[in-house]
């Protein structure tokens, strides 16, 4: 339903425009989830800004976005290029069409409105529904998303919240137009262990019960290997590697995959075999 | 030297939390915390946020004075010493806090951010002499000696917390707390400086106190491990025996909340 098609990602610099996304092609099926894995500076970040339209104006970008068009039957499917709308065809895109979860739901988050009332803006905004109507779909998304006791937490701001339960908020806003795709940036990076494990049992939830198709970014491996279908490895802006997640874990055929792997903790790497402690090294 | 290093006995610090129309209420942040590091070992301190782990560090770095309960480090109850004796005894422990973008002051050359510890020393050494210590401290951590000349903003994050680890190091102390102190730093620079200080360790005979969120770091790095919740240790004992054989369901639960490759293939394909 989405396809990159050798997307390029340039901005200005001092020394002229300096790449950081170059040349990737990579494509996410409906009800599919996409791992997207790399260290800082990858360009996984961009990637994901470029698929929602929130690149900085100062960006230069070629190649192509194409999403598809919601399924109506009868009709032809249409895609259409994100990279070429405006931004008003873009402000119909996001949300109703993608939704995005970001990585530090205190920032994300308006800090001077409830749960309930960032849930219900985007909602009011996109469709001509009226303020109850708008409350009760606002419920529907918080037990959706298992906020304990929603009727109570719909009023609550975010900072009477846990970490926890703003990036339940975040997902709830993203799901609020019923998006075909969610993208979800490093969306559990913030949290502590075991709320993690909550928020990606809930979007492996979403993405089995309604059928969305999911992109993931994250740094963590472990993190991409219980929940994505395939995966894309990107490193310095590039594309090294792609393919079934289990494929592309088990069997690395770029070395920057395995180094990936290598670095990881063996706790971490447990799994692919008995893995030997780190050996107390030179210094470099 | 015998007996541990670093030796804390029930320690307690309260929070007076102020309410709503002038009631206080008491938040216990650490809560009767005992636990010995031996010398040239690394104790972990593992927890999830708000457990107090960084109240625990704060304290061991006498930053902070607990209610009650003592910090004994050689010998010495850290709160029982005068301001004097305390600063003298400041050369034996030192920190590496988490970020190493906020924790280098940027105006400084790299070279006077290493030596910034050696006011601590009654003879630090001057001059050619200071110059050469400083180069031996950054080459210890892998890092030029020439990088003394340079400013923080030219190295990398994992360079960073090399330079924050020379600076920790240069009074030689017995005793270092690290806060968090790879978290913020991709997993390949992360293994390196694991594998840092593993090294100094082995070499200088280092000991350290290792406060972390991350399980897998644990299971790297530490000799002992201490499983702290809601200012609690709850579970204490060699790396290989809490982790290999958890007693407490909080360490089970965080043992099992951890992402590991092993799930790998059981993930349903769906239609």
């Amino acid at each position: 339903m989405l396809a990159i098609r050798n997307l390029s990602i340039a901005f200005p610099g001092p020394d002229g425009p300096v790449r950081v996304v170059d040349d990737v092609s990579v494509e996410v099926g409906r009800g599919e989830s996409l791992g997207i894995v790399g260290e800082s500076g990858s360009g996984k970040s961009m990637l994901s800004l470029a698929t929602i339209g929130l690149l900085p104006k100062s960006a230069r970008t070629s190649g192509e976005i194409l999403l598809e068009s919601k399924d109506i039957p009868g009709k032809d499917i249409l895609v259409r290029n994100i990279l070429a709308m405006g931004e008003h065809e873009l402000c119909g895109l996001r949300g109703r069409r993608i939704g995005m979860i970001f990585q530090e739901p205190m920032t994300a988050l308006n800090p001077a409105m409830t749960a309930g009332q960032q849930i219900a803006e985007g909602i009011r905004l996109h469709r001509r529904i009226g303020r109850a109507e708008a409350r009760a779909e606002a419920l529907r998304l918080l037990d959706r998303v298992r906020i304990p006791d929603p009727s109570r937490r719909i009023d609550s701001y975010p900072h009477e919240m846990s970490g926890g339960q703003r990036q339940r908020v975040g997902i709830a806003i993203a799901l609020a137009l019923k998006p075909d795709l969610l993208i979800a940036d490093e969306p559990t990076t913030a949290l502590d262990v075991t709320v993690q494990k909550e928020i990606l049992d809930i979007l492996d939830e979403l993405v089995a019960d309604l059928g969305l198709s999911l992109i993931l970014i994250s740094h963590d491996l472990g993190v991409i290997a219980r929940s994505t279908d395939r995966t894309l490895v990107m490193c310095r802006g590039r594309a090294v590697e792609a393919g079934p997640t289990e494929t592309v874990l088990r069997h690395p055929t770029a070395q920057y995959t395995r180094d990936l792997i290598a670095a990881l903790p063996r706790r971490a790497r447990a799994g692919l075999g008995d893995q030997p402690r780190l050996a107390a090294g030179g210094t470099r | 030297m015998t007996g541990p290093l670093l030796s804390i006995e029930t320690l307690t610090r309260d929070y007076a939390l102020r309410g709503k129309g002038g009631a206080t209420r008491t938040l216990r942040a650490v809560d009767g915390v005992s636990l010995a590091v031996e010398p040239g070992s690394v104790f972990a301190v593992v927890g999830e946020s708000g457990c107090g782990k960084s109240t625990l560090a704060r304290i061991v770095m006498a930053l902070d004075r607990p209610t009650s309960g003592t910090v004994r480090l050689g010998g010495d109850d850290l709160f029982a010493l005068g301001p004097k004796a305390l600063a003298r005894k400041r050369r034996d422990f030192q920190m590496v806090f988490q970020d190493p973008y906020g924790s280098l002051n940027p105006r400084h050359s790299v070279g006077r951010i290493v030596a910034e510890p050696l006011h601590l020393l009654d003879d630090a050494p001057r001059g050619r002499e200071r110059r050469a210590l400083v180069a031996r401290a950054l080459e210890d951590v892998g890092l030029p000696g020439s990088a003394a000349e340079r400013y923080p903003h030219e190295f990398s994050g994992g360079q960073r917390q090399r330079i924050a680890i020379a600076r920790a190091l240069i009074t030689n102390p017995k005793l270092v707390v690290a806060d968090e102190a790879v978290s913020a730093l991709d997993l390949s620079i992360q293994a390196q400086i694991l594998r840092l200080i593993l090294s100094l360790r082995d070499r200088h005979g280092l000991t350290v106190l290792f406060i972390t969120h991350n399980i897998g770091v644990v299971d790297e790095i530490a000799d002992r491990v201490g499983v702290m919740q809601a200012g609690r240790l709850v579970e204490t004992g060699p790396v290989r025996e809490v982790l290999d054989h958890p007693r407490e369901d909080y360490t089970r639960t965080l043992l099992a909340a951890e992402p590991t490759l092993a799930v790998l293939g059981q993930r349903k394909r769906r239609a």
